[in-house]
C-alpha cells in the first residue's frame, strides 16, 4: 500500500505492507533510527514519537495508519543546530544513562510542557509513568523536565537524593536511615 | 521481534463506509481503532484477522457531548478525551477516577473507549464504570441501529453481542438527580492491569439509597456487576453499616482466580473493601461533600 507521512516536516512517500508497525517504518525505511524499538508490547516507551499533536507507542501503531498524518521523532526536536530546551536540559542535568529510553522520554516532556509549561514533580512522574528507563535514572530525568521548564530551582547543584557512602568498602542497597530526602 | 502477520487494510472515512466493508468482508474482518489491544495480540498470533478496517479518520465518531438527559460518548473517543472531558467529571466522577489509571497518558492518547469496550478484557475499567452508572451502547449494523444495556454488552472473556458485520458507535449515560460515583483500583505498578478494582454509583433519595451500581473489575464478577449487592442495598440508608454489608456480599458472590497478581482469597478482601470505599465516596459525593481528587490521587483513593 502507498502511503504519505510527513515526517519532520518532510513528506516520504512509500509502499509498504499494511502490517509494518510505523516504528520501524521510521526507523527502516527512513533510516530515521532516533526512536528505539524496545518491548514490543507499549508498555516501555522507548519508541513514543507524535502522531500529529499526541505522543504515541510506534510499536503499537501501523504504518498505514500514519498515512497523511504528520510524525515528529526524537530528530526533529531541534530547530536546525539549536537544541531544544528539553534536550538542553537532558544534557544538563544527566538525564541519560545508556540512552535508550531518552527520544522516548524526551518526547514526551516537550509535549507535557507545550500543554503545561509549568509542571510540579508529580506532573512529571505521571507523565512519563508509561516510559521505562532501565538504568532507573528517573531522578534525573525528572529534573531534566523540571529545568526545561524554567524550574532551575529543582536542585540542580544538590542531588535530590543521597546515599551515604558503601561500608567497608562493599556497596549497600540503602537501608532505612540511609537515604536522605 | 514481534510482527503481525500479513493482513489486507482498509480506511474507513464513515460509519456508513465502515459497515460495507464489514458487511463484505466479515467475519475475516476487525476494526481497527487505537490498536492498542489488537496490535499485540496480532503480533502474538493471538489474533489473525484477514482485513483491517481502520476506523481512526472517522473524525464524527469521536466527541464526547451531553443531548438532554444523557452524556454520549462517540466509540473513537480517546481515554485522554475523556480524562480531559469536564462534562463526564462534572456528572460522572467514576469515569475520571478510572480513567486516571487506565494505561498511561501516552496509551491514553491513542487507545479509544469504543476499542477498550469491544476488547471486553476482564480486567479492564471502563467496562465496570459503565455497568455502574447502567448506560448503554449503541451498535450500529446493515439492518440499523440497536441499543443494548451495558450489562448486557459482554457475554464473555473478551467476548461482546457485537456481531461481525456490526460495530459500536456510541455509549450513553443517563444524568439524574442526586447522583454520585467514584471507582478504585489496586494494581502492582502504575499502568498495570487490575488484581481487583470496584465503581460504584448511587443515587439517593430522602438520605437512603434510592438506585446503585456496583461495577467490578478483574475479579469474575458476573456481566462486571455486584447484582446481589446492589439489590441488598436498594432502600437502605447510606451508611457505614450498609455499606459494610454490600462489600462482604459482594465479595461472596464474585469468582477472582488466583493469578500471578494474587490469590483469590486475596482478591475477595480487596472487593469488601474497595466495594466499602467506593459507595462511601460515591455518597459524599452525592451530598457534595467530598471534594474532587486530584489530578494524581493515591492509587488507594481518598475518601
Amino acid at each position: 500500500m502507498k502511503i504519505t507521512v510527513t515526517v519532520n516536516a518532510v513528506d516520504h512517500t512509500r509502499v509498504v505492507e499494511p502490517r509494518l508497525l510505523l516504528i520501524h517504518f521510521l526507523r527502516d525505511d527512513l533510516g530515521l533510527t532516533g526512536s528505539h524499538w524496545g518491548c514490543d508490547t507499549s508498555n516501555c516507551g522507548a519508541c513514543v514519537v507524535w502522531l500529529d499533536e499526541t505522543p504515541v507507542k510506534s510499536c503499537t501503531v501501523l504504518a498505514v495508519m500514519a498515512d497523511g498524518r504528520r510524525v515528529t521523532t526524537v530528530e526533529g526536536l531541534a530547530s536546525g543546530t539549536r537544541l531544544d530546551p528539553v534536550q538542553e536540559a537532558f544534557a544538563a542535568c544527566h538525564g541519560l544513562q545508556c540512552g535508550f529510553c531518552t527520544p522516548g522520554m524526551m518526547m514526551t516532556a516537550r509535549w507535557l510542557l507545550d500543554n503545561n509549561p509549568d509542571p510540579t514533580e508529580a506532573d512529571v512522574r505521571e507523565a512519563i509513568s508509561g516510559q521505562v528507563c532501565r538504568c532507573t535514572g528517573y531522578e534525573n530525568i525528572v529534573r531534566s523536565v523540571l529545568r526545561a521548564a524554567g524550574r532551575e530551582g529543582a536542585g540542580e547543584h544538590e542531588p535530590r537524593l543521597r546515599v551515604t557512602p558503601p561500608q567497608g568498602g562493599r556497596a549497600v542497597h540503602p537501608g532505612p536511615g540511609q537515604v536522605r530526602r | 521481534m514481534q510482527v503481525p502477520a500479513q493482513v489486507e487494510y482498509e480506511k474507513a472515512t464513515s460509519v456508513t463506509q465502515a459497515l460495507s466493508l464489514l458487511a463484505r468482508y466479515a467475519p475475516g474482518a476487525r476494526i481497527l481503532a487505537g490498536g492498542h489491544s489488537l496490535i499485540p495480540m496480532m503480533k502474538l498470533r493471538l489474533a489473525q484477522p484477514e482485513v483491517l478496517i481502520d476506523i481512526n479518520p472517522i473524525q464524527a465518531l469521536r466527541y464526547i457531548e451531553r443531548a438532554g438527559d444523557e452524556l454520549r460518548i462517540g466509540a473513537l473517543a480517546r481515554h485522554a478525551d475523556l480524562l480531559a472531558a469536564e462534562l463526564a467529571g462534572q456528572h460522572f466522577t467514576i469515569l475520571h477516577d478510572a480513567e486516571r489509571v487506565i494505561a498511561d497518558p501516552v496509551v491514553r492518547n491513542w487507545g479509544t473507549i469504543g476499542g477498550s469496550l469491544c476488547q471486553a478484557d476482564p480486567s479492564e475499567d471502563l467496562s465496570a464504570a459503565f455497568a455502574a452508572l447502567k448506560g448503554s451502547m449503541i451498535i450500529a449494523g446493515p439492518d440499523g441501529s440497536r441499543e443494548v444495556p451495558a450489562r448486557a454488552f459482554h457475554t464473555g472473556p473478551y467476548e461482546t453481542v457485537v456481531g461481525p458485520a456490526e460495530m459500536l458507535t456510541e455509549i450513553r449515560l443517563p444524568i439524574r438527580p442526586e447522583a454520585g460515583s467514584a471507582y478504585v483500583k489496586v494494581a502492582r505498578r502504575a499502568g498495570d492491569w487490575p488484581i481487583g478494582a470496584a465503581g460504584a454509583a448511587v443515587w439517593l433519595a430522602d438520605g437512603r439509597i434510592a438506585d446503585v451500581g456496583i461495577g467490578l473489575t478483574a475479579v469474575g464478577a458476573e456481566h462486571f456487576v455486584a447484582a446481589e449487592a446492589e439489590e441488598f442495598l436498594r432502600g437502605q440508608p447510606a451508611g457505614e453499616e450498609a455499606f459494610a454489608q454490600a462489600g462482604q456480599i459482594a465479595a461472596a458472590h464474585c469468582h477472582p482466580a488466583s493469578d500471578q497478581r494474587g490469590p483469590a482469597s486475596y482478591k475477595r478482601h480487596l472487593v469488601s473493601e474497595l466495594t466499602i470505599r467506593v459507595l462511601r465516596t460515591a455518597v459524599r459525593r452525592a451530598r457534595g461533600l467530598a471534594p474532587a481528587p486530584g489530578l494524581a490521587p493515591a492509587p488507594g483513593l481518598a475518601p
